[in-house]
C-alpha cells in the first residue's frame, strides 16, 4: 500500500513483515527510529510472537541476535556510527559462526570529531567482516532490501546489513509502497536454520580452530559470497515478479550506453547524481552512472560489464580512507583489470557535507576536460585548511582542531551546515 | 532433594559419605547416570578446579532439568580446554561467542526459547572471573537488570589462566600474578581494590544469588538445584582454585578450596532478591595462614622473614568476611 512515511518507519514496517522473533534495541542516532517503531508494534501486538529486548549497548545487542539466532529464530537489530565500531568483535563472530542476522545500518560518519550526519565510515569499517552489504538508494529500496536481506541471509546462512543513509533517507518523508503480509511471506518462507541450539540433538558451537581448519572456515565465508553474487539477482528479480518493482540487485545502471564518464556511488546520492547525469546528457555529454547496491559481495563481473566501453570512471565515495584515499575506488579497479580508463576517486559528503547537483555537475565537467586528479575532495574549503594549517605552524600548542574551525567559521555543531 | 538436615561429619574432614543417604538423596555426582556434561578427555590442566565445578554445575542443571540445558560459554580456559575442534567434551547444547557477551548471548538464547515457547529449556552462561568481572561485566549487570531468565555461573579461580595467570578484578589482595609481581615494597597485588560481584548482583535485587565451592559438592548442587527452577536472573559464583595460577599442587584443589571457605576469605552464602537468605556457617575458623601457604602465589608472605603485617591486613579481611556475612 502506498504510504508517505519516514525512511524510518517504513523500515521498521519491511522488518515486522519479516516476522522477526528477537529484536535488541540500543538507540543511536540515526538508527533509533527504526527500533522505536519496531518497539511499539511488539508492544502493542502488531508484531505478534516476536521478543523486543532493550540492551545496554551495541555490543550487547548483536551479542544477543547473536544468541537468539544460534537458538533458531529470525534476529535482527540496527545500528549506526560508533555503534557498529562498539560492536565489531560481535560483527566478525556473528558472520564466523554463520548466524543469518539482519542489521541496518543507519549511515553516519565516526568521530572524533563527534558528528550524527550522514557519510559511509561506519559500514566501511567493517566492510571485511564476513557480512553481505547492501545499500539503499532510495526509502522504497531500504524497506526492500530489508525483505530481501532476510531470505539471502537464511539461504545462505550469512548475516547481512543494510545500509541506509543516515537522516537523507532514515528521516525523510517520502511514497513507499509497504507490501502486505501475504506478500511477504508468500516470497520469505519460515527461517529453517542449518545449525540450531537444541536440547535434543545437542550441538558444540563457536570451538576453538587452529591453522588446521581456520583457513578452511575463513574461505568458506568467502564461498557464501560468491553464491551471494548469483543470489542477489536472482531474488532481486523474483521480488520484482512478486512485487512489481525493481529493488536490490547488485548494481543498477542508469544511461551508460554509449557513455564516455560514468559515475559510481552508492546509496541515496545517487538520486542527485542521476539529476546531474540527466544535465549533462541535455547538454550532449556523454555521462552516465553506476548505483552499486552490493558492496559486499563485491560484483567485479557486472561492473566491469557496466564500465568496460567507458573512457573514465568517477568513483564517489562518502568515506574517506586516510592515507590511501578510496575504498569503492580499490574494488572498481580490480573490476577492470586489463582495461585501460582513467580513473578517478572522489571523496564527498563527509560528515554530512550537503553533496549538491551543481557540485556534482561542475565536477563532470571538469571530468570531461579530464581536469580529475586520481583522488579529489569535492567541496573541501581550501581557505580554512590553510588557516589551520597556518595555526599549526605558528604555534606548537595550536589547539584542538576542530574546536579552532569551527570557531573560524563562527558555527557551532549543531547548526553547521557550510553553505 | 536439599542439603541434609543431620550432618554426619567423618573424622578430620567437613564431607558427609553418599553411602550415609538413601540413593535419591545422593549427589548427582555419585550417580552412575550423571551426564558428564563435561565429559572427560578435555585438555584441563591435573587439578583444575574450573574443569571440576563445571562439570559439578552442570551436571546437576541437567539432572534438574530432565536434560533440557543450553549453555553459553565465555571465552577462557573452560572454553579452550573443552572445545579443540573438531573435538568437543560438552554433552550439551553449547555455544561460545566472545569473551565479553556470554550473558547478552545467554539471554539471546533465552528470548529465543521465549519466542518458541520452550520455556521448559533452562539457559546457563558460564565463564571466568575475567570474564565476568571485567570483560563481560557490561552484558552481564545488563543481563541482570532486565531480569533476563538466565543463569549465570562464574567459575572464580582469581585471575586470567587462560593467556597466563594475570591479575584481574578478583585477585586477592598480595596475591602474585604475571601482572602483579612478587617484587617492590609491596609485593603481589594491591590492597583495597577489585569487587565483589555477588553482592553487586545482589544489588540487582535479582531472585537468587549463591556462593559456592568446588570443595562443598552437595551445597554446589543444591545451589544449581535451586538456582535453575527459578525464573528470571540468577547468578552463582563458585571458587574454583587454579593449581597452575595459584602455585598449589594438584592434589590439594579441594583441600584449599575448603581452606579458603573454612578461613572465611571466601564467604559461602545464598541471597534471594538482595537479602542473604543462608549462609555456611564456619565451625571453627582456620588462620587465613593454612590457606595462604598451600600456594606458591603468596609464598612471598612467609619464609625467613614472614610479612606479618600483610598476612594480619589479609587475616582482617577474613574477620570482616565472617562479621559481615554472620559466616
Amino acid at each position: 500500500m502506498l504510504r508517505q512515511v519516514e525512511g524510518s518507519q517504513a523500515v521498521a514496517e519491511a522488518v515486522a513483515l519479516c516476522r522477526p522473533q528477537v529484536i535488541c534495541a540500543y538507540p543511536i542516532t540515526p538508527q533509533t527510529h527504526i527500533v522505536e517503531g519496531l518497539g511499539e508494534m511488539v508492544k502493542d501486538g502488531r508484531l505478534a510472537g516476536c521478543e523486543f529486548i532493550n540492551v545496554e549497548s551495541e555490543f550487547a545487542a548483536l551479542s544477543v541476535a547473536i544468541g537468539s539466532s544460534a537458538a533458531g529464530v529470525r534476529s535482527y537489530t540496527a545500528t549506526a556510527s560508533q555503534g557498529i565500531l562498539y560492536m565489531a568483535e560481535a560483527v566478525y563472530n556473528a558472520s564466523g559462526l554463520g548466524l543469518p542476522i539482519v542489521m541496518t545500518i543507519g549511515n553516519r560518519a565516526i568521530g572524533a570529531p563527534i558528528n550524527i550526519w550522514n557519510d559511509h565510515s561506519d559500514s566501511m569499517a567493517l566492510r571485511d567482516a564476513g557480512w553481505i552489504q547492501l545499500y539503499a538508494e532510495t526509502n522504497q529500496e531500504a524497506a526492500d532490501l530489508h525483505i530481501q536481506a532476510f531470505r539471502l541471509a537464511e539461504e545462505l546462512s550469512c548475516p547481512v546489513m543494510v545500509c541506509v543513509d543516515g537522516f537523507i533517507l532514515t528521516h525523510a518523508y517520502e511514497r513507499v509502497d509497504i507490501p502486505s503480509q501475504d506478500e511477504v511471506d508468500a516470497y520469505l518462507p519460515p527461517f529453517e536454520p542449518v545449525q540450531v541450539l537444541d536440547v535434543s540433538d545437542p550441538v558444540s558451537m563457536g570451538a576453538m580452530v587452529g591453522p588446521e581448519a581456520f583457513f578452511e572456515v575463513r574461505y568458506l565465508q568467502h564461498h557464501k559470497q560468491e553464491r551471494a553474487l548469483d543470489r542477489i539477482p536472482e531474488l532481486a528479480a523474483e521480488f520484482a515478479a512478486r512485487f512489481g518493482r525493481e529493488s536490490g540487485g547488485l548494481l543498477r545502471t542508469y544511461r551508460c550506453e554509449d557513455a564516455e564518464t560514468i559515475v559510481v556511488a552508492l546509496g541515496s546520492v545517487n538520486g542527485t547524481i542521476k539529476e546531474a547525469v540527466d544535465e549533462m546528457r541535455a547538454r550532449g555529454q556523454r555521462v552516465g552512472s553506476v548505483a552499486l547496491v552490493s558492496f559486499r559481495p563485491f560484483p567485479l563481473a557486472a561492473m566491469r560489464a557496466a564500465l568496460g566501453g567507458a573512457r573514465r570512471v568517477v568513483v564517489l565515495e562518502k568515506c574517506l580512507a586516510v592515507g590511501i584515499g578510496g575504498i569503492v575506488s580499490d574494488g572498481v579497479r580490480k573490476s577492470l583489470s586489463g582495461i585501460a580508463l582513467a580513473g578517478h576517486t572522489v571523496i564527498a559528503g563527509l560528515g554530512g557535507r550537503a553533496i549538491t547537483k551543481a557540485s556534482l555537475v561542475s565536477l563532470l565537467e571538469r571530468a570531461a576536460r579530464d581536469e580529475l586528479q586520481l583522488l579529489n575532495f569535492l567541496d573541501l574549503r581550501q581557505d580554512v585548511i590553510e588557516r589551520e594549517l597556518g595555526r599549526e605552524r605558528a604555534s606548537r600548542r595550536s589547539g584542538p582542531t576542530a574546536e579552532n574551525i569551527l570557531r573560524d567559521l563562527g558555527a557551532t555543531a549543531a547548526g553547521a551546515s557550510p553553505s | 532433594m536439599s542439603v541434609q538436615e543431620v550432618k554426619f561429619y567423618q573424622t578430620g574432614t567437613f564431607t558427609v559419605g553418599n553411602r550415609l543417604l538413601a540413593e535419591n538423596e545422593r549427589a548427582v555426582q555419585a550417580n552412575m547416570r550423571r551426564t558428564n556434561s563435561l565429559n572427560s578427555g578435555h585438555r584441563a590442566c591435573q587439578g583444575c578446579g574450573e574443569a571440576l565445578g563445571a562439570r559439578y554445575a552442570i551436571d546437576a542443571a541437567m539432572h534438574a532439568t530432565g536434560d533440557r540445558v543450553v549453555a553459553v560459554n565465555a571465552t577462557g580456559c573452560l572454553e579452550v580446554f573443552s572445545t579443540p575442534y573438531p573435538e568437543t567434551s560438552w554433552q550439551i547444547p553449547w555455544i561460545h561467542s566472545l569473551f565479553g557477551n556470554a550473558a547478552a548471548v545467554a539471554s539471546g538464547v533465552a528470548a529465543a526459547m521465549r519466542a518458541k515457547g520452550r520455556k521448559d529449556v533452562r539457559v546457563i552462561a558460564q565463564g571466568g572471573d575475567g570474564g565476568t568481572t571485567d570483560i563481560g561485566f557490561g552484558c552481564l549487570s545488563g543481563m541482570f537488570e532486565r531480569n533476563d531468565d538466565v543463569l549465570y555461573i562464574c567459575y572464580d579461580n582469581e585471575a586470567y589462566m587462560n593467556t597466563g595467570v594475570q591479575r584481574s578484578s578478583a585477585t586477592p589482595p598480595a596475591a602474585r600474578t604475571a601482572t602483579t609481581m612478587a617484587v617492590g615494597d609491596e609485593p603481589g597485588n594491591r590492597f583495597g581494590t577489585g569487587k565483589n560481584v555477588p553482592l553487586i548482583a545482589m544489588a540487582h535485587r535479582i531472585p537468587y544469588v549463591a556462593t559456592a565451592s568446588v570443595a562443598n559438592l552437595r551445597d554446589l548442587e543444591d545451589k544449581v538445584r535451586r538456582a535453575i527452577a527459578i525464573e528470571g536472573a540468577r547468578y552463582i559464583h563458585i571458587h574454583v582454585p587454579c593449581p597452575l595460577g595459584w602455585g598449589s599442587a594438584p592434589s590439594d584443589t579441594i583441600k584449599v578450596a575448603r581452606m579458603a571457605v573454612e578461613s572465611g576469605l571466601f564467604p559461602v552464602f545464598e541471597a534471594e532478591d538482595g537479602v542473604v537468605t543462608s549462609r555456611y556457617k564456619l565451625r571453627r575458623p582456620v588462620p587465613v595462614e593454612e590457606y595462604l601457604k598451600l600456594q606458591r602465589r603468596f609464598a612471598h608472605l612467609f619464609g625467613k622473614n614472614p610479612d606479618t603485617a600483610t598476612l594480619a591486613r589479609i587475616q582482617a579481611m577474613a574477620d570482616q568476611n565472617i562479621g559481615f556475612f554472620e559466616l
